[in-house]
């Protein structure tokens, strides 16, 4: 109880009358975010682009060369016929 | 096509933009006054309020519609609060507010638990720390403020309290 009185003298304390806003502060934050989303979009499709020629480079690239198949062999089996 | 395209992509942006405005001509005050009792700046002279402010509506505008079921208030004001600290210990001294004689910490326990009514475990989530620390720091900050204002000599009561109502209507 004399805890919680404490506490609402505190509240008491703090809840004084707000302070006068900037008049152009909405506008200057709406254009700062703006230009975040705007930058943040532009990081996000740069890095998909670049992913996606990644994948691409992969796929020809295993295509051709094909490095799960065994390489020939280097040498050549010695002949042991008639 | 591509005109109506255009157009209905312009109106959207206006009309968030409008909602926008709205939202911060609702909320922006008492916003601010928090961010001034963190930072213990004065009510006339808060540079570094407004810039904490500025900086956490321009993060709610550019992720208003990364969780559309959050409150955008509270949103804002959490961003505020962890980006004050973030920054704080670069404006270690106060300048002069209510809770100047506070520590960083023991201001933003204390204006988001007293102030803002933010619950504990929430205020434990949000600042990293575990809920019996925030109970502490609560109590240590309330006991500095009282012996501060007893040693003072001025009477406790201040302007007669009108809390809430007014910032968060609009949200």
């Amino acid at each position: 109880m004399r805890h919680g009185d404490k506490e609402a003298a505190v509240r008491r304390l703090l809840d004084t009358p707000h302070p006068p806003v900037p008049r152009d502060l909405g506008a200057r934050a709406a254009a700062r975010g703006g230009r975040v989303r705007r930058r943040e979009r532009a990081l996000r499709r740069a890095g998909g682009v670049l992913a996606g020629l990644v994948a691409l480079g992969f796929t020809v690239w295993a295509a051709e060369v094909r490095p799960w198949e065994p390489p020939p062999a280097a040498t050549t089996p010695p002949f042991a016929g008639p | 096509m591509g005109g109506v395209g255009t157009r209905r992509i312009r109106s959207e942006h206006a009309a968030r933009a409008e909602e926008f405005a709205a939202f911060v001509a609702g909320a922006a005050g008492r916003l601010l006054h928090v961010a001034t009792l963190l930072t213990a700046e004065t009510r006339t002279r808060n540079p570094y309020a407004r810039a904490l402010l500025t900086a956490a509506l321009a993060h709610a505008y550019a992720v208003r519609d990364r969780g559309r079921d959050e409150d955008p208030y509270a949103l804002t004001r959490d961003d505020l609060a962890l980006r004050f600290a973030r920054t704080a210990w670069r404006h270690r001294a106060g300048h002069g507010g209510i809770l100047a004689a506070l520590t960083p910490r023991e201001r933003l326990v204390l204006v988001l638990r007293l102030y803002e009514g933010v619950p504990e475990e929430q205020t434990a989530a949000l600042l990293g720390l575990p809920e019996a620390r925030i109970r502490a720091v609560c109590a240590r900050a309330v006991a500095r403020l009282r012996e501060e204002r007893r040693g003072d000599g001025s009477p406790g009561g201040g302007p007669a309290g009108r809390r809430g109502g007014d910032g968060r209507a609009a949200a």
